[in-house]
């Protein structure tokens, strides 16, 4: 009976993860409403039940892809990878009002490069403070700080160590987490409210998965928004890092 | 037909990556630059273009929506893949590195979006103190 049922699930893998998914989803709309009477959004529960479940399955698996390591969740690999994520979030374009994007197109692209420089800035810092005291080193790790993937991006061009790359991935998506985690908190603070603002937060927070996450569990109609100026985080880091900023760097702290 | 709308998503999708695709290559990156952005542009022009001259139906539409409103499970399901043990074993340094550009940048959102005008309804042209 129950290889029956492995067998179905692995053999099922998108079907298997729609229904998991569903049944986290259920769960966590039932805790929102009954432990924190709608204070906390469902979304933001199921997200947090999620990221845990990520780490019973990376340590259950000892692989890097949390539950979808798991034979039997494998599926949820293909729904939350990167093709459907895109898709879902090209999709949400569809209820922008250009004119709303348009007017805050500016005051995004400032963030956006804003969110680039100033993390990287704070991860080099951090660096120096460690002791590392070498340009490839410390443009690694401040890249890491941009996102998770502009930092190994980074480190591969400019020729960093696998440790330093290890450490810059890490920063990379413990970033992540903490944005997908605390946003819904500090959207009073951060005044998260009209398009323009999420816009700004899309620019500076970085990530499309931290942004995208976090922005879905403060307020559905914000996220495209935010994941249209976030999306182009990744491009202008990679863009930027192994370039301008190791550059800097190099002037700055030597060989 | 629903599958108007979800091939046009599909479409705009592949565009954009193309392109974003062509751009990084052309910066000289093997990285893309902003495909799922300009993505989202092409759909929100061919979304006014085609409504101007009333050739797309409610049916086709809600192939669009369903994507968009799968959209929050979907970003669950991404948050149950990531490498959480990872990012709990990366020590103190990736954690302060991280805690620390977080912070700083909700600063400068909660600084940039006090800046905001109150009627946004109006064009944003004295956004500048």
């Amino acid at each position: 009976m129950l290889e029956i049922l492995e067998k179905t699930a692995r053999e099922n893998g998108l079907v298997t993860a729609f229904a998991v998914v569903g049944f986290v989803m259920l769960i966590s709309g039932f805790l929102s409403r009954k432990l924190t009477f709608g204070r906390v959004q469902g979304s933001a529960i199921a997200i947090l039940i999620g990221l845990a479940l990520a780490w019973v399955g990376g340590t259950m698996s000892g692989g890097t892809k949390g539950l979808a390591d798991l034979a039997l969740f494998s599926g949820i690999g293909l729904m939350g990878g990167n093709m459907l994520r895109d898709f879902a979030i090209v999709a949400t374009a569809f209820e922008v009002h250009p004119e709303e994007a348009k007017s805050a197109g500016w005051i995004g692209a400032i963030a956006l490069l804003l969110g680039t420089v100033l993390p990287f800035i704070v991860g080099v810092g951090v660096a120096w403070a460690f002791g590392y005291r070498d340009a490839v080193s410390l443009t690694t790790i401040g890249a890491g700080a941009v996102t998770y993937i502009v930092g190994p991006v980074t480190g591969a061009a400019i020729g960093a160590s696998s440790e330093v790359m290890a450490l810059s991935i890490a920063t990379g998506v413990i970033k992540a987490i903490i944005v997908m985690v605390t946003t819904p908190m500090a959207a009073k603070f951060m005044r998260l409210k009209t398009p323009r603002s999420a816009m700004v937060f899309g620019g500076l927070a970085g990530t499309v998965s931290g942004v995208s996450a976090g922005l879905a569990a403060t307020d559905r109609k914000l996220v495209p928004y935010g994941a249209l100026v976030a999306t182009f985080h990744t491009g202008l880091g990679c863009l930027m890092g192994p370039s301008v900023l190791f550059f800097v760097v190099k002037v700055i702290f030597g060989n | 037909m629903i599958i108007y709308g979800t091939a046009l998503l599909a479409v705009c999708h592949l565009m954009g990556i193309i392109l974003g695709e062509s751009l990084g290559r052309a910066l000289g990156m093997t990285t893309n630059v902003g495909g799922v952005g300009i993505a989202m542009l092409l759909l929100i022009v061919l979304r006014l273009y085609l409504h101007r001259h009333g050739l797309f139906s409610p049916t086709s539409e809600s192939g669009v929506h369903y994507w968009g409103a799968i959209y929050i499970p979907v970003v669950v399901a991404m948050a149950m893949q990531q490498n959480v043990v990872a990012a709990l074993s990366g020590g103190p340094m990736a954690l302060l590195a991280a805690v620390g550009s977080v912070f700083v940048c909700a600063m400068f959102v909660a600084f940039i979006n006090r800046m905001e005008p109150e009627h946004r309804e109006s064009p944003v042209e004295g956004g500048t103190p």
